[in-house]
């Protein structure tokens, strides 16, 4: 006698990371999990948003050092997985981003001082989340990707053609609300593509202190849902493998798990001091696999760009750099009554009367 | 037994009044905010075909079908988190948590996330979502099923915290819940549930965040929400056999708290008491002390005095009654207070 389970709808992700581009730009013989490279002019404007978020992280770090903003966690490096991802989706998709995703809202269209709210201390989410589709950043970790697994899943019982994006870390996998996302987001069969870039380190911890599995895509397995493991830092398979697994979503298909293998190439954030947990030699080996580098190679070799257009396009992102020095230099008008205003939206008298407090203060200071 | 309601504000031409249970009330409730709302949704572990471990949402599965009531898989942050995103897309979820202590793995979905996430949107994102939790003990229950935990919902700005203690109550309170556009924690007294009363459905029991007085009294003001309310009318009416006239106010809504209702009530009586079934150190019952004698001090004439559970974990079911607050231990309060002044 046997007892009567299912035996087949298993299967596993490749071992070899899917890549289309490889560190020397050149096409590889991967296998592709029937994924297409996209065309020049897709990678060309990859390429061009790779190189705006890259200058982008670059000069809000240096802000930061300067004092103009608290904190800053740079995805510098995973710039592959930020703009492939965010690229593939629709406008009318919504995305669900962690605090290191600032490149990811750049791409959305958010604009830079809305970006950069959060980390100047003026208010914790600086932009409109209905008018770019787009959540405030969480930064308590896997939480959102529940929140990116219910609006799907109200998209679903809408009838709806939107599909939701959540990025996760390997840090965040360890979290017990990445499990339960992937689990619901499988159960209920909604449009969600979990976006998980292992760039190697939860702020000192690596890897292989975080898991003991093979690779992290194995885990869609236990899930009943597709997992794909993607050189994280080749943004055509980025794009490619996103792309996809919207569709599916859209298609009624359910879930993706798409783990992107990449690599922080900054600090966690300005606060940390990374030559207490990782060698410069090993910066030095992943600077080798650089998503930018690669792809100019290639673009270069099949014609698509040019020193010229080269040459344009970091004049555009030197003009981006320029705009976010503008934005952090004007301060931002707080009122610190807002600090009452947003709480309920049913008027209370405590806090009627603790503004009251605040304002006669104010008053006293000459503030007001 | 049946919870003495002030019936003045009731609607008028009512449908004709029957016994109801509190849980049968509050299906009601769910029942009719899902037929008048297409976009109220209720699910979580066992609501759907079963109708949850308290029968609370029986039949509704079957009347609206899976797309708007079924369940879901056994996680509690993770229905928390789904909803988050559900009300995010327009939708108006009512989940449940199982009970009160298995609220506890969506502790972080419901402080960090359902709770200021209309702060940190700057008011662009509601999330209209009612959180319903079975709670509070005196029901035999074995480890983790008869906690108090309002105290860590009513300290979290954003959170709207509402207990009902009768039928009545249940079913206004609840409606009203799910009709706000923020979110509520609703707080089912599980003691309760079977509790009868007679009336009629639909009703309407004032607004929600009002306190509201159960029995007019001139010598001293019972505090009680929740499971305690049916202690507090039941001490009043042995204080009365003392020749003591006890008012007793059902908080109703805990947080916001109604200083109007309750400080009238205790400028009137100038004592006051607050039962609840938590803990003491910390607990609900510290911040009603501590907001009415910031208030109404010269209008005192006792200290403000807090009846509750020891502050022990709550104990296995042959234990409970010693832990519980008792009529003895409210009559004994009473009468450690210095009535010559």
């Amino acid at each position: 006698m046997t007892i009567d389970v299912p035996t087949t709808g298993r299967s596993l992700p490749q071992l070899q990371p899917i890549s289309f581009i490889d560190a020397d730009g050149r096409l590889t013989d991967t296998p592709t999990a029937g994924l297409r490279i996209p065309g020049d002019r897709t990678l060309t404007g990859l390429y061009r948003q790779m190189v705006f978020v890259r200058r982008f992280e670059a000069q809000v770090t240096h802000l930061t050092r300067q004092g103009r903003l608290a904190t800053y966690p740079s995805a510098a490096g995973q710039e592959a997985a930020e703009v492939g991802a965010t690229t593939a989706l629709a406008p009318g998709d919504w995305l669900f981003p962690t605090y290191r995703d600032s490149a990811a809202l750049l791409t959305r269209g958010v604009p830079v001082g809305e970006i950069l709210a959060a980390f100047r201390g003026d208010w914790h989410c600086g932009f409109d989340p209905n008018e770019y589709h787009t959540s405030p950043a969480a930064t308590p970790l896997a939480t959102q990707t529940l929140h990116a697994t219910g609006f799907a899943m109200a998209a679903k019982l809408k009838g709806a053609d939107a599909a939701t994006l959540t990025f996760l870390g390997d840090g965040a996998s360890s979290e017990g609300d990445a499990h339960e996302a992937f689990n619901f987001a499988s159960v209920w069969q909604t449009p969600t593509v979990f976006v998980l870039q292992n760039n190697q380190y939860a702020i000192s911890t690596p890897l292989r202190e975080q898991t003991n599995a093979t690779m992290l895509a194995d885990r869609a397995a236990g899930y009943g849902m597709p997992g794909l493991r993607v050189d994280g830092n080749d943004v055509a398979a980025v794009f490619a493998a996103v792309t996809a697994a919207l569709e599916r979503g859209r298609n009624g298909d359910g879930p993706t798990l798409i783990e992107c293998l990449t690599y922080r190439m900054e600090s966690h954030t300005n606060s940390d001091d990374p030559t207490k947990y990782r060698e410069a030699e090993e910066v030095e080996h992943w600077r080798q696999f650089d998503p930018i580098d690669r792809l100019e190679k290639y673009l270069r070799s099949t014609g698509a760009v040019d020193d010229a257009g080269i040459e344009e396009i970091a004049a555009a992102a030197e003009a981006l750099a320029e705009s976010v020095r503008d934005a952090m230099n004007r301060e931002a008008e707080i009122d610190p009554l807002e600090l009452f205003a947003h709480v309920y939206a049913q008027p209370r008298t405590d806090l009627a009367e603790q503004q009251q407090v605040l304002e006669a203060e104010l008053a006293a200071a000459g503030r007001a | 037994m049946s919870v003495e309601v002030d019936t003045s504000t009731r609607t008028p031409s009512a449908p004709a009044a029957e016994a109801v249970t509190m849980a049968k009330a509050l299906n009601r409730a769910l029942r009719d905010s899902l037929a008048e709302d297409d976009t109220v949704l209720i699910f979580g572990e066992d609501v759907g075909r079963l109708g949850g471990v308290f029968r609370v949402t029986e039949g509704l599965r079957a009347e609206f079908g899976s797309t708007r009531v079924w369940d879901s898989p056994l996680a509690e942050s993770g229905i928390i988190g789904t909803a988050i995103g559900m009300a995010m897309n327009g939708m108006r979820p009512v989940v449940e948590m199982q009970f009160d202590a298995y609220a506890y793995p969506a502790f972080e979905q419901i402080v960090s996330h359902v709770a200021k996430m209309r702060n940190r949107t700057k008011g662009r994102v509601a999330l209209p979502i009612t959180i319903r939790i079975p709670y509070a003990g005196d029901i035999g229950g074995v480890e983790h099923h008869s906690d108090s935990s309002e105290a860590y919902w009513t300290s979290t700005p954003g959170l709207t915290v509402v207990t009902p203690s009768n039928p009545a109550d249940a079913y206004a309170l609840l409606r009203e819940s799910i009709a706000s556009d923020d979110p509520v924690v609703f707080m089912e007294p599980k003691s309760r549930y079977w509790m009868k009363e007679t009336v009629s459905l639909p009703v309407a029991t004032g607004p929600m965040h009002r306190a509201q007085v159960l029995r007019e009294g001139t010598d001293a003001t019972l505090l009680a929400y929740g499971p305690t309310v049916r202690t507090a009318l039941d001490s009043a009416e042995a204080g009365a056999e003392h020749g003591l006239s006890v008012e007793v106010i059902d908080l109703r809504t805990l947080s916001p708290f109604d200083d109007e209702t309750v400080s009238a009530s205790v400028r009137k009586t100038s004592r006051a008491a607050i039962i609840h079934e938590a803990a003491r150190f910390g607990g609900y019952g510290a911040e009603v002390a501590a907001r009415l004698t910031e208030r109404n001090f010269t209008h005192l004439s006792a200290p403000i005095l807090r009846i509750t559970g020891f502050d022990v974990p709550y104990p296995s079911p042959k234990l409970e009654e010693y832990f519980l607050p008792t009529v003895e231990r409210v009559l004994d309060a009473l009468e450690s207070w210095d009535w010559e002044l």
